[in-house]
């Protein structure tokens, strides 16, 4: 699995993503600058990581939605290729119009820095394969702004078409707004566009994928597209 | 050419912002404030003269492409 990270001004999380990329797939991942305007050849994954890009401001990852690379981005995603966007990678896809939806601001009015459950709705896909339907996974989150939000119409799509991966939950899998951390409507953690080939999601699974780091059970998404791209091979 | 966009959160739209700030008005003693939404104004200089149908076009381009998010905010132009 060939995969590329974006870097854009103010983003901190890059590094975490490689290191999962590498250990992963046992491949170097590629660090593109977000004035490129083209991915390198071959890129399977492109990956947006987490951080503060653009200093959050104007609203959480417009200004880095708008940059050049995001044009290589969109192309690659309308070739099927798979585009991850983790916490302001999510926001960033959002304000691209890649996702639909925006991610406002935490209910509670709190930065959030902690692990969170998160129920894993389908197995079926590229990015959850390496789960199964229904399964219980921990990972941390980190925003301030991850409260989804989308019209009622948007809603009601995503959750017909299942394309809702992720929801926060209880430990034992419960849907309850005790669990929701954010506010988020429909606990929803993580979303797929209509191709099911660009996911956005707000925790971190990039940072439980080693037992130094306390839990492994980010692993399986990773693991899961390098199988992906294995079997495509 | 000076021009003000504003922009503000449609109806609906829930804004824990202006409720935190409603809260601490109150906590103020500041009476009789029904609610509070808060929204972003950005001043703008237009270059060149006085064609406002072209810097209204260049206003509205701008707003929809970056100032606002039209998912869940409205904007209001004005030339000033």
């Amino acid at each position: 699995m060939n995969s590329a990270v974006l870097v854009f001004p103010g983003i901190n999380r890059e590094r975490d993503m490689a290191r999962t990329l590498k250990i992963v797939s046992g491949n170097e991942t590629a660090m593109v600058w977000h004035a490129e305007r083209a991915l390198p050849a071959g890129t399977d994954l492109v990956v947006i990581p987490g951080g503060f890009s653009y200093g959050d401001y104007l609203r959480c990852g417009a200004i880095a939605a708008r940059s050049p690379v995001m044009d290589a981005v969109r192309a690659h995603a309308a070739r099927g290729g798979l585009v991850l966007g983790v916490c302001n990678g999510f926001q960033i896809l959002c304000e691209s119009g890649l996702l639909p939806g925006v991610l406002m601001r935490n209910q509670q009015l709190k930065f959030i820095c902690r692990d969170v459950y998160l129920k894993v709705e389908r197995s079926d896909t590229p990015f959850t394969r390496g789960y199964n339907a229904g399964q219980v996974i921990r990972v941390p989150v980190a925003h301030g702004e991850g409260n989804y939000v989308a019209d009622g119409e948007t809603i009601a799509r995503l959750e017909g078409e299942g394309r809702v991966l992720f929801r926060y939950s209880s430990p034992d899998g419960i849907i309850d707004p005790d669990w929701n951390h954010n506010g988020a409507i429909n606990a929803i953690a993580g979303i797929v566009n209509a191709g099911g080939n660009v996911l956005g999601m707000m925790p971190h699974p990039e940072n439980h994928v080693e037992s130094i780091m306390g839990c492994t059970d980010g692993r399986g998404l990773f693991a899961g597209l390098v199988q992906h791209f294995e079997k495509a091979a | 050419m000076k021009a003000r966009v504003t922009v503000t959160l449609k109806t609906g739209i829930l804004d824990p912002q202006g409720k935190a700030i409603e809260g601490a008005l109150r906590s103020l003693g500041i009476a009789g404030v029904a609610s509070v939404r808060q929204g972003k104004v950005f001043d703008i200089e237009i270059e060149g003269a006085s064609d406002r149908a072209r810097a209204e076009a260049l206003l509205k381009e701008a707003a929809d492409r970056l100032l606002a998010n039209t998912v869940i905010e409205n904007y209001r132009i004005e030339l000033i």
